[in-house]
């Protein structure tokens, strides 16, 4: 019988996609749709003197316009993660309003809603919308929003700070032992903001039926049912049993789609207020000035080692920009996604982490492919090379010398951080070697030297990455400040003829769930894949969820199926046993049929699932059907880790820098698909080169977005990248029955530290250390002139 | 305006507005949504269509300005249910994720290869330049189209 567990399986999602039969949100037309378009402030800071919307109230085809002083006004988005300040004052949570009334607090933020006939009639109106504005000042820096005299986010609180929080060892600790190190390397920086660009805009339909009292809200989001808890409880306070969230195809998320965005409350509000269905889909620059951004920390570090170059202790303090509200997860991700992983993959003894999180005027910070983890690892990847550099090692000796040695979690416990976390398992001894020999390390240094000879400037860069994720035991990160749970639901229902339908509460938005579900769910049932179907993106099929981010859907979703999976075959046996009129400790299940061990005897799981629902001749006490939901929540979180090593040419004359080759060694856990955990490894490392290289949101001295268009933001195109060498050591996670870890962040981790380390490779003996991201040839340019 | 124009082998007629964009035409009039609008300055390239044979951005080109032309967009590349050589390459080569800048990606690879059968790597990349995509890297993109060549030069 055909297995399909670790096989390349092709995706039974891509012939709709191919053949443009996709379903977006913004493909839906609904009759009787209207659409919207938002009013929005062209300024960062600013008072609102007045709203003026009687022209475009009269423009033709508008349907309604509704503003801040309207009832939808009083309504607010929630943040779903509570970080409270090391004094223990609670953690700063200004109302973050669908539509701003009297305060505008970043450019893009919406005044006002204008609902028409036609998209066209809809933008037209919008421009007749006069806002009368008082232009304040505005900081848009977490450091300088934490100076005195900075213009102040939220007048009701004496400075910017949403909150701030340590980690680690004792403070006086690590800074004693930093004194008295052999060496330190200090590093200051800042790991900038980028934008996450799915290339799909965010697009929201909501449709309220009157005569059923219920609400549809379509969504390109990548957990309909939080967005449907976040906005029946907290946003608009209506019953969550009359909310249908459907969120069919999503075209890439990155994080930027966990968020319950203003705009989905507001639509739903409004589509009872006029009794149609209201569209509306961002434009580009909308999603720059709207959608949650990733990183924006300003970094100081310092990390001490001793004279055979163990490190000793490291400590650190960072700005972390929360943006001028607080988003669904905004602040874990400079904290318990971030502070968390400073241990790496080495024995650190002395950890401390200091973090302040400001407001600033600018669009909500939250998480962003990898979300806390990238810039844990870009700062230590970073650090240890450098310190490399300076005590004259090589980078991938010095890592050899400071690795946590190999432990599996089963016969060798897991490794308790200084930074609460315990690790699963790992092995990054082995990790790193395959890596350099991948690359050919040593060969590689001879080419370079010759290079260099010849006035070619060829660079490597390491990185070693370890993330925490497959977020997370709900009670743990309850401890932590996280609102909701963090289990996910699988439903598996088998129908009377054998055939199955899985129900997930994960999201797929790329990742090939409908795939790689139905592969294991198939191994594990006995029957083909082509016997399942995978369901997920609509809560009124899917019993709830949590959603699809932090390279949860396989460790966490998958888990959940398997269980259900597991009470299947279960309650299966008691049914095979009495039609075989056999013990049930005496048949076993195999290849979709349970058999009395020894004998021929053997029923099929359709005939099982045949009489499961026609229960003529059945077990007493046994229900009916086979049909079982169950929650899965995780002990721990499993902890991917890795290998990136890149190889950069700076052209000496512009700066350019080329990405020559890229090699990747992933250890993901046990691997269901390797075609699709490839394409997840290329996929995250082309985001991580392109925050290395070429993207930054930046916004000027006014609050005012620079970059908020695809001719401002330097997107990562095909020919700016390398084809990307992955190979993989399995290091399986001993908690979750499929061992699997996470792949869809690892690539974005690892890579962008490797990029830059590569760089400063490149360019060390004309004396450069250090090099500010994006590294752009101005930068590289300048850095060889000093 | 009234255009005519023929998408897909089929002529249609219709009163647009003159600042209708074709992309905007074919998703809401004609119901054709496997052309995606990703942004609105030629940038992402999600919404590449060939018009008389040659791939262009349909987000910035106006209904009026293709009247009488011909136009092909992702749902004309299929004959029926059997994908063309180009689509069954990408499903091969896991040449999409999200699916969501796949009928740009086709489009284009279309005309890369209708204008050089053979391309080496470097010029593949080169012609997918004006075409984003945020999933895949564009590794598994190249391979798809290195993979198209072989079959349709085959």
């Amino acid at each position: 019988m055909e297995t399909y567990i670790g096989k390349s399986v092709k995706r039974r999602e891509d012939a709709r996609f191919l053949k443009g039969a996709g379903k977006y949100t913004d493909d839906i037309k609904l009759p009787g749709m209207t659409q919207a378009a938002f009013v929005r402030s062209p300024y960062a800071h600013a008072k609102i003197l007045s709203v003026d919307t009687s022209a475009a109230e009269k423009a033709e085809g508008v349907v309604a316009v509704y503003t801040g002083s309207d009832a939808c006004g009083t309504y607010g988005v929630p943040c779903g993660w509570q970080v409270d300040f090391k004094d223990g004052e609670t953690m700063r949570e200004p109302l973050h309003p669908l539509l701003a009334k009297d305060k505008i607090l970043h450019v893009g933020e919406a005044v006002a809603i204008v609902i028409a006939e036609s998209l066209e009639l809809a933008r037209d109106a919008a421009e007749l919308v006069n806002v009368k504005y008082d232009v304040l000042p505005a900081v848009t820096c977490p450091k300088k929003a934490m100076e005195s005299g900075a213009p102040k986010v939220h007048d009701q609180w004496g400075d910017n700070a949403a909150f701030d929080w340590c980690i680690g060892n004792d403070r006086a600790e690590v800074e004693a032992a930093l004194a008295s190190a052999h060496h330190v390397t200090e590093m200051n920086y800042k790991n900038h903001r980028v934008a996450p660009n799915a290339i799909e805009p965010r697009s929201y339909i909501a449709d309220y039926d009157v005569n059923a009292d219920k609400w549809t809200l379509y969504t390109s989001t990548q957990n309909p049912h939080l967005v449907r808890l976040l906005m029946c409880a907290f946003a608009l306070g209506i019953p969550e049993h009359k909310v249908r969230v459907v969120s069919y195809d999503v075209g890439g998320g990155f994080g930027s789609k966990i968020y319950h965005y203003t705009e989905e409350a507001l639509l739903t509000w409004a589509s009872k207020e006029i009794g149609r269905p209201i569209k509306w889909t961002s434009d580009r620059t909308e999603a720059f000035l709207t959608d949650a951004h990733g990183r924006d920390h300003i970094v100081h570090s310092k990390m001490g080692f001793d004279k055979d170059g163990k490190i000793v202790a490291h400590l650190t303090d960072e700005f972390c920009a929360m943006g001028a509200y607080l988003s669904t997860f905004a602040p874990a991700v400079p904290t318990y996604l971030h502070g968390t992983l400073f241990q790496g993959v080495y024995t650190t003894p002395l950890i401390h982490l200091n973090v302040t999180a400001p407001f600033t005027h600018t669009v909500p910070v939250d998480a962003y492919r990898g979300a806390g983890r990238p810039e844990a690892t870009y700062l230590l990847e970073r650090i240890v090379s450098k310190a490399a550099k300076e005590m004259n090692m090589d980078p991938a000796e010095l890592r050899l010398k400071n690795f946590i040695a190999p432990f599996n979690g089963t016969t060798e416990p897991g490794y308790q951080t200084q930074v609460a976390l315990q690790y699963d398992s790992g092995n990054y001894h082995a990790s790193l070697k395959r890596g350099l020999e991948m690359l050919g390390y040593e060969d590689f240094r001879k080419e370079q030297a010759e290079a260099r000879k010849n006035g070619k400037l060829l660079g490597v860069g390491i990185s070693t990455y370890i993330e925490g994720c497959g977020i997370a035991p709900s009670a743990v990160v309850g401890s932590l400040g996280a609102r909701a749970g963090l289990y996910e639901v699988g439903h598996v229902r088998v129908q009377p003829t054998g055939k199955v339908s899985v129900f997930t509460g994960s999201h797929s938005h790329g990742q090939g769930h409908e795939t790689v579900f139905a592969q294991f769910a198939a191994d594990k049932l006995g029957i083909p894949m082509d016997d399942i179907d995978i369901v997920h993106g609509d809560t009124d099929q899917v019993a709830f969820g949590m959603g699809t981010y932090g390279s949860r859907s396989l460790s966490v979703g998958g888990s959940a199926i398997i269980k259900s999976i597991e009470k299947v075959l279960e309650k299966g046996a008691k049914i095979a046993a009495h039609k075989l009129e056999a013990a049930e400790e005496d048949l076993e299940y195999a290849e979709g049929k349970w058999t009395v061990k020894g004998t021929d005897k053997s029923i099929s799981f359709g005939d099982v699932s045949l009489t499961a629902y026609v229960p003529h001749d059945y077990p007493e006490g046994v229900e009916p059907g086979l049909d079982f939901s169950s929650f899965y929540d995780p002990t721990n979180f499993t902890y991917p880790f890795g290998t990136h090593i890149a190889v950069v040419e700076v052209c000496s004359d512009t700066g350019k820098v080329t990405v020559k080759r890229f090699v990747a060694c992933d250890d993901v856990g046990n691997v269901m698909n390797p075609m699709i955990v490839d394409g997840q490894i290329h996929g995250g490392v082309v985001q991580g080169i392109g925050q290395a290289l070429l993207e930054e949101v930046v916004y000027d001295g006014e609050g005012q977005m620079v970059t908020g268009s695809y001719m401002d933001y330097a997107m990562p195109r095909a020919d700016d990248m390398p084809m990307i060498e992955t190979d993989r050591t399995t290091t399986p996670c001993p908690h979750n029955p499929l061992g699997a870890k996470g792949a869809g962040e690892a690539g974005a981790i690892g890579s962008t530290p490797a990029v830059v380390n590569a760089v400063v490779d490149a360019l060390a003996h004309m004396g450069v250390t250090d090099i500010q991201m994006p590294v752009t040839p101005q930068r590289v340019w300048k850095a060889m002139q000093n | 305006m009234q255009i005519s124009l023929k998408i897909n082998g089929k002529t249609h007629s219709h009163d647009v507005e003159p600042r209708i964009s074709l992309a905007q035409y074919l998703r809401e009039t004609l119901s054709l949504t496997g052309t995606h609008i990703g942004c609105d300055t030629s940038g992402c390239g999600a919404c590449t269509v060939h018009v008389d044979g040659a791939a262009t951005k349909a987000c910035t080109l106006l209904a009026v300005q293709v009247d009488g032309c011909e136009i092909k967009t992702i749902e004309g590349m299929a004959n029926g249910n059997e994908m063309h050589p180009i689509q069954e390459a990408f499903k091969e080569n896991h040449g999409l994720q999200c699916g969501f800048c796949t009928p740009g990606m086709v489009m284009t690879a279309a005309d890369i290869l209708k204008n050089n059968p053979n391309p080496t790597e470097e010029e593949i990349r080169h012609g997918l330049e004006g075409n984003f995509c945020r999933c895949t890297g564009y590794h598994n993109i190249v391979k798809s189209i290195q993979h198209a060549a072989e079959t349709l030069n085959s």
